[in-house]
């Protein structure tokens, strides 16, 4: 199985990173481009064959190392 | 005093440290490699600055869960000093040990100077050496110092009087001119709530020689020294 993580910064949490690539849009002449917000993108693989077990354990890596929940939030996906 | 400094691979300002805590206490400090599941007894330990594990996935997420610092913690929550510096402050934030992240500098910009220092606070074991008020030089070098937190959070940091130091102009007037990297509410350093626990972004360490430029630094080394004698 693999978990599919995505990591992106909370509302209202400063995104210099988004703002230097919306910038970088705009000078490209992409004139509807509005706010941009960067992200992290995390495919784990994993030996866990149960479902609800697999999410437990990427929500606990999520919680433990791969997200810092004071500035982001998480959303897991598990494919077979 | 005894102190120990955490040296984890990727860590660069852990010599910077040492000669200055050998300065201040006529003792070398003893280094401690990440992997090593004990501490010596000692009286304080200093995350140093640098760039642990390549400031992989977050900077001083990697070193935050590595077994030193598990250590560190429980010290800490005993109530022994703990100082993080530059990404030693990044790592102890990491850990849990003080509130708030590092973020990205707000001009995306690796910042490399002297900044002014405000000191917000004489009421801790690190800063009892300096007048509240007073302005230091102190020099920065950082990508990742844009402190935040919620603004309740930073409240309680203001309230609890455990804002250590604020980035200031040469009077110590607080505006965004002289705040290097964005952070909120001009913030350079913070206190835990037992005050054990320092984390600041400038580099005391490298403020100590006339060589320097400043050596406003000292006092730092000097305080942590006096509070434990």
């Amino acid at each position: 199985m693999k978990a599919r993580i995505h990591i992106t910064l909370k509302n209202g949490v400063l995104d210099p990173q988004g703002r230097a690539i919306a910038s970088a849009l705009h000078a490209l002449g992409f004139s509807s481009v509005g706010d941009v917000r960067q992200g992290k993108y995390i495919e784990v693989d994993l030996t866990e064959t149960d479902k609800t077990k697999a999410r437990s354990a990427v929500e606990q890596m999520c919680g433990k190392l791969l997200a810092n929940t004071v500035i982001e939030n998480y959303s897991i996906d598990l494919v077979d | 005093m005894k102190a120990a400094i955490v040296v984890f691979p990727g860590s660069n300002r852990e010599v910077d440290a040492k000669v200055a805590l050998k300065q201040a206490t006529g003792k070398d400090p003893v280094m401690v490699w990440h992997r090593d599941t004990s501490l010596p007894k000692v009286d304080l330990v200093l995350v140093p600055g640098g760039f642990s594990y390549g400031d992989y996935l977050r900077c001083g997420a990697i070193a935050a869960n590595s077994p030193v610092l598990r250590e560190v913690k429980a010290r800490a929550d005993a109530g022994m000093a703990v100082i993080g510096i530059c990404n030693g402050f990044q790592i102890v934030t990491e850990a849990g040990l003080l509130p708030g992240v590092l973020l990205r500098n707000a001009n995306l910009k690796f910042v490399c100077r002297n900044v002014g220092l405000r000191v917000e606070t004489s009421g801790s074991r690190f800063t009892a050496g300096y007048k509240k008020g007073q302005v230091l030089s102190v020099p920065v070098a950082h990508h990742d110092g844009n402190y935040f937190a919620d603004p309740r959070t930073l409240d309680e940091l203001e309230a609890e009087d455990r804002i250590a130091f604020r980035y200031c102009g040469p009077e110590g007037r607080l505006d965004s001119i002289y705040n290097p990297n964005g952070s909120i509410r001009h913030i350079a350093g913070i206190l835990n709530k037992k005050r054990n626990v320092l984390g600041l972004m400038p580099h005391p360490e490298n403020a100590i020689e006339p060589m320097h430029g400043s050596t406003d630094g000292k006092a730092l080394f000097k305080s942590m020294v006096e509070a434990v004698s």
